[in-house]
């Protein structure tokens, strides 16, 4: 009996060691969590050379967030509205932040650092952080669509696009007359909706002209010229078949493999299509000669009078509003989106910087030849509709604009319009 | 099945009605030992069921999107009304029905079918046949859905190149592109995953058929057929049945394929991912949980036609009867 005790208190005295020396982690300096979308370990880095730039000021974990935007989003939302205060900065897609913002599940940036994190940055990265004409995240990094082109299809078009840019009609015309696939995403899918709003605000338009309405009172600007140019080129491309028959569930990735093929053509597609296509070349699973034959150029106009508005992607950092160390993560997001950070990102893993200084880095223009054309096409990129409804909005036009071939000009606009309305007054389910 | 309702050692009168009210000690303390025993896992089952159930209900009566909580405001009913008058739910209604009722008539069929060959091999055999057979039920749902998405897909799918002989299958074929053949693969890959499932019940019932039975039926001279029209399937009736109940109220809140596979694009949508899509994707808890709760009722129906209408009796499936 007397061992036995004895074993207990050694056990219960151990149990108290482990405690104190938890305990005792916990009262080093503040722990800020970053969530982050997956990528190729660069956020870990930059997370681990901010934690060392602080001189053990804070700390900086990451957590992972899931693979897709959209369960990103959702994840995100779930813990924001049970205020959530294990979470200080988060990785965020940009159509999302004015469901999170309106609501106040982001801290306010503050003025100074405001102007400090929008000198020298891409406009579209700025319009995609803003709500409600204030910064409500971080520009980070900013994505945005190329069109990428075999040049010798391009060639025997009579076309060159990185000197006068093509449209939309010469691209499916040479795909047409050649037998070739056009490289688009069709599958019911954000790509798809991504797609659309680039064609209708390259023709002019707007998606939703009034943003920053409550729910019951959004207008769409679906009805209306650009909506049918958009509508035009999408049904034409999917009736005719020039996407070729995967077409209705091709997202990027298999965009890109079709692209890779003999019939591949012209293709709109984000530039991680560079470094995957160098990876297989590397790999032997392509032919060395494909690198060779790609070519890139700002995305394909829709009228040819008009500037295209390529489409705009990327990462901004917001700050959790419910966070016990709001000031410190601004620090910490101040960092993490240094000219040098963003440029080692770019360099590293592939992801375009929405600083353009860290566009002259010499790594950068190493990895992404087309780093340039990047540049300039994310000074034209339109965001998606920015709406806190952006979910069923986006839902909406997949559910009504899938499959490409069913798309029809003079109908589709309406459908999608009355839909999405419906949906927005909640008098019907998506 | 009356007498397992009354305790083991109560007594019965000379009329033969128990005697409930003079139960004997051991009686007593056997129902409370009984009581004991289930009861921690009674409370436990209430409160991750009953409590989450009471709870969705309630918030179906509320116009309540979980981004924009201070408009949350009681709707009365209005979410039904919603729900109930969309084709969206009806159309995903209809697609869950029709799954659940093909994927459950081929499973039963193939399921019997694999449970006899268990049943009746050789007794070196029955081991590998049985975990061969088992195979499929333990790989999880959505790793097998992935397995048949990328074996059927357009661009990385192998089945196109492999059955090109078959009429209207060609390399062109984008099997996730259309309603039919979304659903073809779809119900396969369900199929070929619960079909183990399913055997497994039935090779229960079948071990249950006595073998005196079908020896005497065949020295009368019936054949193979007869015997298991005659002799094997009314003996475990109640095997099937719960089967088929098992698998019906599963098959009912299809989800994993589905999500993966299509997403619900092309006319694929089916009930529970609506709920999904209503209650995570687009945040709004009150129209999501009407149609959860909506579900929820399906499931029951389904339940009670089986238990009340066509007499499923759970007890004896298990030996009790």
């Amino acid at each position: 009996m007397r061992r036995r005790n004895r074993g207990m208190a050694a056990t219960a005295a151990l149990a108290l060691a482990l405690t104190l020396a938890a305990c005792a982690s916990e009262s080093g300096p503040p722990t800020l969590t970053w969530y982050i979308n997956p990528d190729n370990g660069g956020q870990v880095e930059i997370a681990s050379r901010c934690t060392e730039a602080a001189e053990g000021e804070y700390r900086i974990t990451t957590e992972v967030l899931p693979r897709d935007a959209a369960s990103q989003r959702e994840q995100l939302a779930r813990r924001l509205a049970a205020k959530d205060s294990s979470i200080d900065i988060m990785s965020l897609d940009p159509p999302f932040i004015p469901e999170l913002a309106e609501p106040g599940f982001l801290a306010p940036i503050p003025d100074d650092v405001a102007e400090a994190v929008t000198a020298d940055v891409v406009q579209g990265a700025i319009d995609g952080a803003t709500w409600r004409d204030e910064l409500v995240a971080i520009p980070f990094w900013a994505n945005t669509q190329l069109l990428w082109y075999r040049k010798s299809v391009a060639e025997k078009a009579g076309l060159d696009p990185s000197k006068e840019p093509v449209t939309w009609q010469q691209i499916m015309d040479a795909a047409a007359e050649q037998g070739k696939v056009l490289g688009v995403q069709g599958a019911k899918a954000e790509s798809l909706t991504v797609w659309i709003n680039a064609l209708v605000e390259s023709a002019g338009g707007h998606i939703i002209e009034n943003p920053e309405a409550p729910a019951d009172e959004v207008e769409l600007g679906l009805e209306s010229d650009a909506g049918r140019a958009a509508a035009e080129i999408i049904g034409t491309i999917g009736r005719e078949g020039l996407g070729g028959a995967g077409l209705p569930t091709a997202d990027e990735n298999a965009t890109m493999t079709v692209f890779q093929r003999d019939n591949g053509s012209f293709m709109v597609n984000w530039p991680f299509v560079w470094s995957a296509t160098n990876a297989a070349v590397e790999d032997g699973t392509l032919d060395a000669d494909l690198v060779d034959d790609i070519g890139w150029a700002i995305y394909p106009r829709v009228d040819e009078g008009t500037e295209a508005r390529p489409p705009y992607g990327g990462i901004n950092l917001g700050i959790g509003a419910f966070s016990a160390h709001v000031d410190f993560a601004l620090a910490a997001a101040q960092c993490i989106v240094s000219p040098e950070n963003q440029a080692y990102y770019f360099a590293t893993n592939g992801n375009p910087p929405a600083s353009t200084k860290a566009y002259d880095d010499e790594a950068v223009q190493e990895a992404f030849p087309m780093a340039d054309v990047i540049r300039e096409s994310l000074e034209n990129a339109a965001p998606r509709p920015q709406t806190p409804y952006y979910n069923e909005v986006s839902t909406g036009l997949q559910e009504t604009w899938h499959p490409p071939a069913s798309v029809d000009p003079e109908t589709t606009p309406t459908t999608s319009t009355d839909f999405i309305t419906a949906v927005l007054r909640g008098e019907a389910l998506l | 099945m009356t007498s397992s309702a009354v305790a083991p050692g109560a007594t019965t009168s000379e009329n033969g009605e128990p005697r409930a009210a003079r139960r004997s000690d051991r009686a007593r303390d056997e129902a409370r030992l009984g009581w004991w025993l289930a009861g921690p896992a009674f409370v436990v089952m209430l409160a991750v069921t009953i409590y989450p159930i009471l709870q969705a209900f309630y918030d179906s009566l509320f116009s309540y999107r979980l981004t924009a909580p201070s408009d949350k405001e009681f709707n009365a009913g209005q979410n039904y009304v919603v729900v109930l008058s969309d084709p969206v739910f009806w159309q995903a209604f209809l697609v869950t029905a029709v799954i659940t009722i093909i994927t459950v008539l081929v499973e039963l069929v193939l399921g019997f079918f694999l449970a006899l060959v268990m049943h009746r091999a050789i007794r070196q055999l029955r081991g590998v046949l049985r975990t061969a057979i088992l195979v499929p039920y333990g790989i999880i749902t959505v790793v097998s859905a992935f397995a048949w998405f990328y074996a059927f897909d357009i661009n990385s799918g192998f089945v196109n190149h492999w059955f090109d002989w078959v009429p209207g299958i060609d390399p062109d074929l984008n099997w996730f592109a259309h309603q039919g053949t979304s659903l073809f693969v779809i119900m396969a890959s369900e199929i070929w995953k619960t079909t183990p499932f399913i055997s497994l019940l039935l090779l229960a019932g079948l071990s249950q058929v006595p073998g005196e039975l079908e020896e005497a039926a065949q020295v009368d001279g019936a054949t193979a057929w007869q015997r298991l029209q005659r002799v094997v399937l009314p003996n475990m009736k109640a095997a099937i049945m719960v089967a088929v109940l098992f698998r019906a109220l599963d098959a009912f809140r299809i989800f994993d394929n589905v999500f993966i596979m299509t997403n619900g694009a092309n006319g694929t949508d089916v009930l529970s991912l609506l709920a999904y899509r209503t209650s995570i994707g687009r945040l709004e808890i009150g129209l999501g949980s009407a149609i959860s709760v909506l579900l929820f009722l399906c499931v029951i129906g389904i339940c009670f036609v089986a238990i009340k209408l066509f007499k499923v009796d759970l007890a004896s499936a298990r030996g009790e009867g």
